[in-house]
C-alpha cells in the first residue's frame, strides 16, 4: 500500500514539476537553433511564480465557467498523470482508464477550454475556440486508429499492457506498422499540444493564434494554471510517445533501482523529444489554418496504413 | 406483473379520457392529462424493472383483433425498452405540467393530453406486442398520436409541412414493415413472434434477405438512419418540446428495438452482409448526422440531427454484434449488443434533457435561433447548468454516461481483430474511425450549442430579458441530469440487467467483467473505472483551488472589460456568431455541404464609397433531399400523371376494368 502511494506520488511530482522544465528546455533549444542565447531553462518556473503573485483581471461578461476552467484543466492533467505509466508498467491506479479513456479525459479539458474562450464575448476567443475544436475533432480519428494499430500488435489497449508487450519483444520497435503508428501519433501530439506547424505558441498576432487566442483573457493565478496545464499536456503526450513506442528503461517491477533507472531513461527520452520538437519548430513554417486538415488527413492515412500492415504482417 | 400493466393502462386511459372530459376547464384538463401520463409512466417503469428481474407476463385477448387477437408478453428485451420509454416519459410528463401552460387558450390542451397519453401507452404496448397484428395496430396508433402531437401548432406553415413529411415517411416505413411481416408470416406459417425464431431457420436465403431488407427499411425509417432521416429534422423541432424529447429520446429507439428483434430473435444469424450493411449505415449516419448538426442554428434542429448521429452510434454496436454473431463469436456479439443497448438508454436520458433545455430556452426567449441568444447563463443559471450536464454527456466526456457507452462501443469494435476476414476487419476499422470523428465533432458541436446560447452577451432583446423557467420544468431536467451522472459512475446498475437481457436474446454471455470499481472488456483488453475517475476529478477540483491559498498566492481580482484591441465599447455585435463558429467545418467538409454563399451589399444612393448594409448568407444544401427524394417524388408524380389516363370518368370504362380485374383474379387463384 505504501509503495503504491509512493509511486503515484513520484509520478505526480514528476509531471507537476517536470513540465515547466520541459517547456524551458524546448524554448532554449529553439533559441540556440535560431542563433540566440535564449532564456534559462528554469524561466517557466519564474513565470509561473510571477503569475501567482499578480492580481487577476476577470472580464465582466464572463460566467463561472471562465473561473472554473483553469482548475478543471489542471485536474484532468493531474488525474491523467496518475494513470499514464510515467515510470513503471505497474502503475497502481492504471486500472482507472486505458488509452481511450485517457484521450477522452484530454478532450474534457479541451471542451471546457473552448467554452472559456467563448465566455468573454470577444471575437478572438471565439475564433480560437472554433479552430481548436475543429483541429481536436479532426485529430480524433487519427488517434483512435493509431491506438487500434498499437492494440492489434499488443493485444490490449491498457497502457501498462502495451508497454509490457513491447518490452517483451524488442524487435517490435523496428516493425513498419509500429513506426507508422508512431509517426501518426507524433503529428497528433503536435496538433493537440499546439506546436508548429499547427499552431505557433509564441505568436503575438491574434489572427494566427489557436490555443493562445482562447486564453487571451486569462491573467494572474488563472493564467498560471492554464499555462501549467498546457505544459503538463505536452509532458504527458511526450511521455506516452516515449514509453509506448520506445519502452526501454521503463520499470517492470516497483523496486527503487528500477524506478531510478526509469526516471533517468524518461529524462533522456524527453530531452531527445524536446530537441526533436525544437528542430521541427525551427525548420517548418506554420501551416495555413485550412491546410491543417490536410496534414491531419495525411496522418490518418498513415495510421490506417499501420492498422493494415498489422493485419497483413502478423 | 399483469396487475402492474393494468394499473399503468388505467392511468393512461384516465389521463386520456379525463383530458377530453375536462376540456372546458383548461387548467384542469392540462393537469389531468399530464398527471395521468406521469402516473402511467411510473407504473411502466415499475413494470419494466419487474420484467428485467425475470417477471412473466402473458395477456391474450382472442377476439379484439382479427386472426390472432391481441397478444402481449414480456421478455427481458421488451422490459428493457419499457424502462427506456419510462425513463423518457416520466420527466417528459413532469416537464409538460409546466411547459404546456403557455398553450392555454391557443391550442387544445385536451386534445394534446389525449394524444400524449395514447402516444406513451402505444409505445409501451408496442414493445410488449407478441403477434403481428397487435404490433402493427399499436405501431400505427403510436405514429398517428405522434403526428397529432407534432401538428399542435398547426397555424404555422413549417409545422404543417413537417407534419406532412413525417406522415408520409412513417407510413412508407409502415408499408415496408407490413410487407416484411406478411412475407415472414407466409413463409413461416404463423403470426406469433415466439414461433418465428425456430421457423425462420428453414427459410430459403432469398426470402430471408428480402424480409430482412424490408424490415430493416421499415424500422430504419422510424429510427432515422441516413438516408431515411429526412423527417427527423423537420418533425422534432416543430413539435412541442416535451413531445420532441419523447420522440427523439424514446420513439426512435423503437426502430432500434425492431432491428434488434429482427437480427437476433426473429430471423436469427444471417449472412455477413446484413451486419456489414447495418454497421456501414450506422457509421454514415453518425458522421453525416453530426456534420449536419454542426451547421445548424436552430437549436432544436441541431438536437434532432444529433439524434441521427446517436442512432448511428447505436447501429454501429448492433451491426458489430451481428457481424460477430455471423463469425461465431457469441461473447463479442453480446458485448457489442450490450454497448448498443446501453447507448440507447443513455441517449434517451441525455437527449430528453437537452430537448427540455431547448424547450426552456424557447419558453424564456421565444426563439429557437441560436444567433439571437447569448448570456443566458446569467439569466437562467439552473437551466444552463443542467444543459451543460447534457452537453458533457452527449459529447461522451468522462465521467458521465455517454462516455461509458461509447467506450464500450469502441472496445467491441476494436476487438474485431478476432475475426480473420480482411474485408470485415477493414469495415470495422472504418467504423472505429467514423466513431472517433463523430465523438470529436459532437464535442465541437456542443461547444457551439452551449457556448453561443448561454455564454457571453445576449444578442437580442428577448435573450436579454429571459427569465428562469418554473420548477416543474427544472425538476424534470434535474432528474435527468442526475440519471446522467448515476448511469455514468455506476455502470453495474445498467450492465447487470443488460448482460442478462442479451443472454436471453441471443445466448451469448458478454465478454466483459464489471463491478462497482471497474469495467474490463475481454480479459484485460481494456479497463475503465468511471467511479474512480469521478472521485479523482472531484478530489482534485476541491484540492487544486485551495493549494494557491496555502502558499500565499495573490487572491485579489478585478473585474474589467474584455480586451477590445483598442475599440471603445463592447456590444453583442463583437461576439463570435454561430455561423462563424461552424465556418472551419463548412470549409473542410465543403464537399458534403456544398455551401451556397450570398453576399448582398447595399450602398448609399449617393456614393458607392458608403455601405449601408451587408447581408451574408452561407447555407448548406440538403444533399439527400435534392439527390434522392426530389427525383423519386418527381418520378412518382410523372407515373401518377400517366396513370391518370385510366380515370376517364366514363362509367362503361370502369365496368370493363372491374370485369378484367375479376377475370384476372379468378385465373390467378383458380
Amino acid at each position: 500500500m505504501l509503495t503504491e502511494i509512493t509511486i503515484e506520488l513520484l509520478q505526480l511530482l514528476m509531471v507537476m514539476l517536470g513540465s515547466p522544465l520541459l517547456v524551458g528546455v524546448i524554448r532554449k533549444a529553439k533559441a540556440r537553433l535560431q542563433g540566440r542565447r535564449g532564456a534559462s531553462i528554469c524561466q517557466p518556473y519564474a513565470d509561473l511564480r510571477k503569475l501567482l503573485t499578480k492580481e487577476m483581471v476577470i472580464p465582466e461578461n464572463t460566467s463561472w465557467i471562465f473561473r472554473f476552467t483553469p482548475y478543471l484543466l489542471a485536474t484532468t492533467m493531474l488525474l491523467s498523470a496518475l494513470i499514464v505509466p510515467v515510470l513503471t508498467t505497474r502503475t497502481p491506479l492504471g486500472f482507472m482508464g486505458n488509452i481511450i479513456a485517457l484521450m477522452y479525459l484530454f478532450l474534457l479539458g479541451t471542451f471546457f477550454l473552448a467554452l472559456a474562450g467563448l465566455d468573454a464575448g470577444s471575437a478572438f476567443g471565439g475564433m480560437g475556440s472554433s479552430r481548436e475544436v475543429a483541429i481536436a475533432a479532426l485529430a480524433e480519428p487519427t488517434v483512435l486508429i493509431a491506438i487500434f494499430g498499437i492494440a492489434l500488435r499488443a493485444g490490449t489497449t491498457s497502457l501498462d499492457g502495451i508497454i509490457a508487450r513491447s518490452v517483451a519483444d524488442p524487435l517490435l520497435m523496428l516493425n513498419a506498422g509500429h513506426l507508422l503508428a508512431f509517426f501518426a501519433f507524433f503529428i497528433v501530439t503536435l496538433a493537440e499540444t499546439g506546436r508548429l506547424p499547427v499552431d505557433n505558441p509564441t505568436t503575438h498576432l491574434e489572427l494566427t493564434m489557436i490555443h493562445e487566442a482562447m486564453i487571451l483573457e486569462y491573467s494572474g493565478r488563472l493564467l498560471a494554471f492554464v499555462e501549467w496545464a498546457a505544459g503538463m499536456k505536452l509532458f504527458l503526450f511526450l511521455t506516452l510517445l516515449s514509453n509506448l513506442f520506445f519502452p526501454w528503461g521503463v520499470a517492470l517491477a516497483n523496486t527503487p533501482v528500477a524506478l531510478f533507472t526509469a526516471f533517468l531513461a524518461l529524462a533522456v527520452k524527453l530531452l531527445l523529444f524536446a530537441g526533436a520538437i525544437a528542430l521541427v519548430e525551427t525548420l517548418v513554417a506554420k501551416l495555413r489554418l485550412f491546410r491543417v486538415p490536410e496534414l491531419l488527413a495525411g496522418s490518418f492515412t498513415v495510421a490506417l496504413l499501420a492498422v493494415v500492415t498489422a493485419f497483413f504482417i502478423k | 406483473m399483469l396487475d402492474l400493466l393494468l394499473v399503468t393502462l388505467a392511468c393512461f386511459s384516465a389521463g386520456a379520457v379525463g383530458a377530453l372530459a375536462t376540456a372546458p376547464w383548461m387548467n384542469l384538463s392540462r393537469l389531468v392529462g399530464n398527471a395521468g401520463a406521469l402516473l402511467g409512466a411510473l407504473g411502466a417503469f415499475a413494470l419494466g424493472l419487474a420484467g428485467l428481474v425475470g417477471g412473466n407476463l402473458q395477456l391474450n385477448i382472442p377476439d379484439l383483433l382479427p386472426i390472432g387477437g391481441v397478444a402481449l408478453g414480456v421478455d427481458r428485451l421488451s422490459a428493457f425498452f419499457v424502462v427506456v420509454i419510462a425513463a423518457g416519459a416520466i420527466p417528459a410528463a413532469l416537464y409538460a405540467l409546466g411547459y404546456t401552460r403557455e398553450y392555454a387558450g391557443k391550442h387544445s390542451l385536451a386534445r394534446m393530453g389525449f394524444a400524449f397519453n395514447v402516444f406513451i401507452a402505444a409505445m409501451i404496448l408496442v414493445v410488449l406486442a407478441r403477434n403481428v397484428l397487435t404490433f402493427l395496430f399499436l405501431w400505427e396508433a403510436m405514429s398517428l398520436a405522434s403526428y397529432f402531437l407534432v401538428m399542435t401548432e398547426h397555424e404555422r406553415e413549417d409545422t404543417v409541412r413537417a407534419g406532412w413529411v413525417y406522415f408520409v415517411m412513417t407510413h412508407a416505413g409502415f408499408a415496408a414493415l407490413f410487407l416484411g411481416f406478411l412475407l415472414l408470416t407466409r413463409a413461416t406459417g404463423t403470426m406469433d413472434f415466439a414461433d418465428w425464431g425456430a421457423a425462420a431457420a428453414k427459410l430459403d436465403p432469398t426470402s430471408r434477405n428480402l424480409i430482412f431488407v424490408l424490415l430493416a427499411l421499415g424500422f430504419g425509417s422510424k429510427a432515422g438512419v441516413i438516408p431515411l432521416h429526412v423527417w427527423l429534422p423537420r418533425a422534432h423541432p416543430a413539435a412541442p418540446s416535451h413531445v420532441s424529447a419523447l420522440m427523439s429520446g424514446v420513439m426512435i429507439k423503437l426502430g432500434v428495438y425492431g432491428i434488434a428483434r429482427v437480427a437476433f430473435d426473429w430471423l436469427g444469424a444471417g449472412p455477413a452482409w446484413w451486419g456489414g450493411a447495418i454497421l456501414v449505415v450506422g457509421a454514415v449516419s453518425a458522421v453525416l448526422g453530426v456534420l449536419y448538426a454542426l451547421v445548424e442554428h436552430d437549436l432544436k434542429r441541431l438536437l434532432a440531427y444529433h439524434s441521427v448521429e446517436n442512432i448511428g452510434i447505436i447501429m454501429l454496436g448492433l451491426g458489430g454484434g451481428m457481424l460477430f454473431q455471423t463469425s461465431h463469436l457469441p461473447g463479442l456479439a453480446a458485448l457489442a449488443l450490450v454497448a448498443g443497448l446501453y447507448h440507447t438508454l443513455n441517449h434517451a436520458v441525455f437527449k430528453s434533457l437537452l430537448f427540455m433545455g431547448a424547450g426552456a430556452i424557447l419558453h424564456a426567449t421565444h426563439t429557437r435561433n441560436m444567433e439571437e441568444m447569448g448570456g443566458l447563463i446569467k439569466r437562467m443559471p439552473q437551466t444552463a447548468a443542467l444543459f451543460l450536464v447534457g452537453s458533457v454527456a452527449i459529447a461522451a466526456l468522462p465521467p458521465l454516461n455517454g462516455f461509458i457507452s461509447e467506450w464500450l462501443t469502441f472496445q467491441s469494435l476494436l476487438l474485431s481483430f478476432q475475426i480473420s476476414a480482411h474485408t470485415v476487419n477493414l469495415i470495422f476499422a472504418l467504423g472505429v474511425a467514423a466513431l472517433a470523428l463523430t465523438s470529436g465533432l459532437a464535442a465541437a458541436c456542443f461547444v457551439k450549442a452551449f457556448g453561443i446560447t448561454f455564454l457571453a452577451l445576449p444578442r437580442s432583446e428577448s435573450a436579454a430579458h429571459a427569465r428562469e423557467v418554473e420548477w416543474t420544468m427544472r425538476a424534470a431536467m434535474a432528474l435527468l441530469a442526475l440519471a446522467c451522472i448515476v448511469l455514468g459512475v455506476a455502470p453495474p446498475l445498467t450492465l447487470a440487467p443488460l448482460e442478462a437481457t442479451v443472454f436471453d436474446l441471443m445466448g451469448g454471455l458478454a465478454d466483459m467483467r464489471f463491478d462497482w470499481n471497474a469495467v474490463v472488456a475481454h480479459d484485460g483488453f481494456g479497463w475503465v473505472a468511471p467511479l474512480w475517475i469521478a472521485l479523482g476529478l472531484v478530489a482534485f477540483l476541491v484540492a487544486i483551488p485551495l493549494a494557491p491559498r496555502l502558499i500565499g498566492a495573490n487572491n485579489r481580482r478585478r473585474y474589467y472589460e474584455t480586451w477590445g484591441c483598442g475599440r471603445a465599447l463592447q456590444t453583442a455585435r463583437f461576439e463570435y456568431t454561430a455561423t462563424a463558429f461552424a465556418n472551419p467545418f463548412k470549409r473542410v467538409f465543403a464537399l458534403l455541404y456544398r455551401p451556397v454563399k450570398e453576399l448582398d451589399i447595399e450602398f448609399h444612393p449617393e456614393s458607392r464609397y458608403f455601405v449601408r448594409t451587408i447581408a451574408y448568407y452561407n447555407e448548406g444544401r440538403l444533399i439527400f433531399e435534392d439527390a434522392l427524394y426530389r427525383p423519386l417524388l418527381r418520378m412518382i408524380q410523372a407515373l401518377a400523371r400517366e396513370a391518370r389516363v385510366l380515370q376517364s370518368g366514363n362509367v362503361h370504362g370502369y365496368l370493363v376494368y372491374i370485369l378484367v380485374a375479376l377475370v384476372a383474379l379468378l385465373i390467378l387463384t383458380v
